[in-house]
């Protein structure tokens, strides 16, 4: 029951982007077709959950042991530069052209809040390793959802008669925002 | 002139939010009220400003390939003191920014600037180039924060304008956050043409 509270409320309620707003710069940046949305999203969901596997390691057995909870930030970072670096290296060995199509996001995974925003979100919520590893899943099948289906929009309004002014961003961002209000729906499922 | 043109820029011709697009998780996720807008904005501006400072002296020592973890490392130094001031002195509006505080890390305004800017020119234009980058980020937090809160809650820093039934509360709240900085975004791009 605990575990669907965490599933439910990760990718519906809370959805990590559209009501937390983490992982802003990939959902706006990567969102102008589907296929190249679907990439960012197994890649953003691979270093998500080892992150999170790692940096809940990292904190229970060195950090809070030898009582230095205040490296957090600078040692979290570095565990998650390095294993963006990792992913970057297997995949350019193991699909090339996907490593194509993501290019430049890649290393920008590094500077993605939504991966460090979940390693720290799965430390002060007390999760236990299962519980973090659940909740990293979630939130990232959460930011696939909310990519997809925003990408999807995007391509829709590529066609559309879309007044001069607003074109390009502005229009993108509002149709988020009501991408934002439809997700309101959920709330208050868990 | 030069310097004074160095320390503008960051208010509308590359204006990090409006312009350049850039540090959008903290420009949305905080601004429900003008106040948090401020206390992100002067805390980012911290960062920005020391993190510049500290990589264009530091810049001639980095070996090209370690360029971007050191500057990640330096960066996230500054995050903490942030932090650990913030905790201590002002622990309202920490709770407030919660998550979004060490985050700052990951803001790429301020990678971005270490890159592009602090890593090519001497102290005194990277110290200028922060301050001013960061004030544009702070006025662009408080503008978008001001109008939510009005619109949302119908007070400004706190201050009533008018009285709270007849406020829309979807400002507050996540959607207004992309539905204002869509907007206003649009607002910036037609004056920038003129």
């Amino acid at each position: 029951m605990n575990y669907l509270v965490i599933v439910i409320g990760a990718i519906l309620v809370n959805n990590i982007v559209l009501m937390q707003f983490l992982g802003i710069c990939p959902f706006l940046g990567v969102s102008k077709k589907v296929s190249t949305g679907i990439g960012m999203t197994g890649a953003v969901a691979f270093v998500m959950i080892l992150a999170t596997i790692v940096t809940y390691l990292i904190q229970n057995y060195i950090l809070d042991k030898f009582g230095l909870g205040y490296l957090q930030t600078i040692v979290f970072i570095l565990i998650i530069a390095a294993l963006v670096q990792m992913v970057e290296i297997i995949l350019k060995k193991v699909s090339p052209p996907l490593y194509q199509a993501l290019g430049i996001f890649l290393p920008l995974i590094t500077t993605n809040c939504a991966i460090l925003g979940v390693a720290i979100l799965t430390i002060q919520k007390e999760f236990n390793l299962l519980e973090g590893v659940v909740f990293a899943t979630s939130n990232a099948i959460g930011f696939g959802l909310a990519l997809i289906i925003f990408s999807g929009i995007r391509e829709h309004l590529d066609l559309q008669d879309v007044p001069k002014g607003l074109k390009g961003t502005p229009i993108a961002l509002i149709a988020a925002g009501i991408l934002a209000m439809a997700f309101m729906g959920f709330s208050g499922l868990v | 002139m030069n310097q004074l043109n160095n320390f503008t820029k960051g208010f509308l011709k590359e204006n990090p939010v409006f312009v350049l697009l850039l540090g959008m998780c903290p420009t949305l996720g905080v601004t429900s009220s003008a106040i948090n807008g401020l206390g992100m904005g002067l805390a980012t501006t911290f960062v920005l400003f020391m993190s510049n400072i500290v990589i264009s002296i530091v810049k001639g020592f980095i070996p090209d390939k370690v360029r971007i973890p050191s500057f990640i490392v330096i960066i996230a130094a500054f995050v903490t003191v942030v932090q650990l001031a913030m905790q201590a002195y002002l622990p309202s509006l920490y709770k407030s920014l919660g998550l979004f505080i060490p985050l700052i890390v990951v803001n790429c305004i301020v990678l971005g600037r270490a890159e592009a800017f602090a890593s090519k020119n001497n102290v005194v234009s990277s110290a200028i180039d922060g301050l001013g980058i960061g004030l544009g980020f702070s006025f662009a937090l408080v503008l978008l924060g001001g109008i939510r809160e009005i619109l949302g809650s119908g007070k400004i820093f706190d201050i009533t304008i008018y009285h709270e039934n007849y406020v829309t509360l979807l400002f507050v709240l996540s959607p207004g956050a992309f539905i204002v900085l869509g907007y206003l975004i649009a607002i910036i791009n037609r004056i920038q043409k003129k």
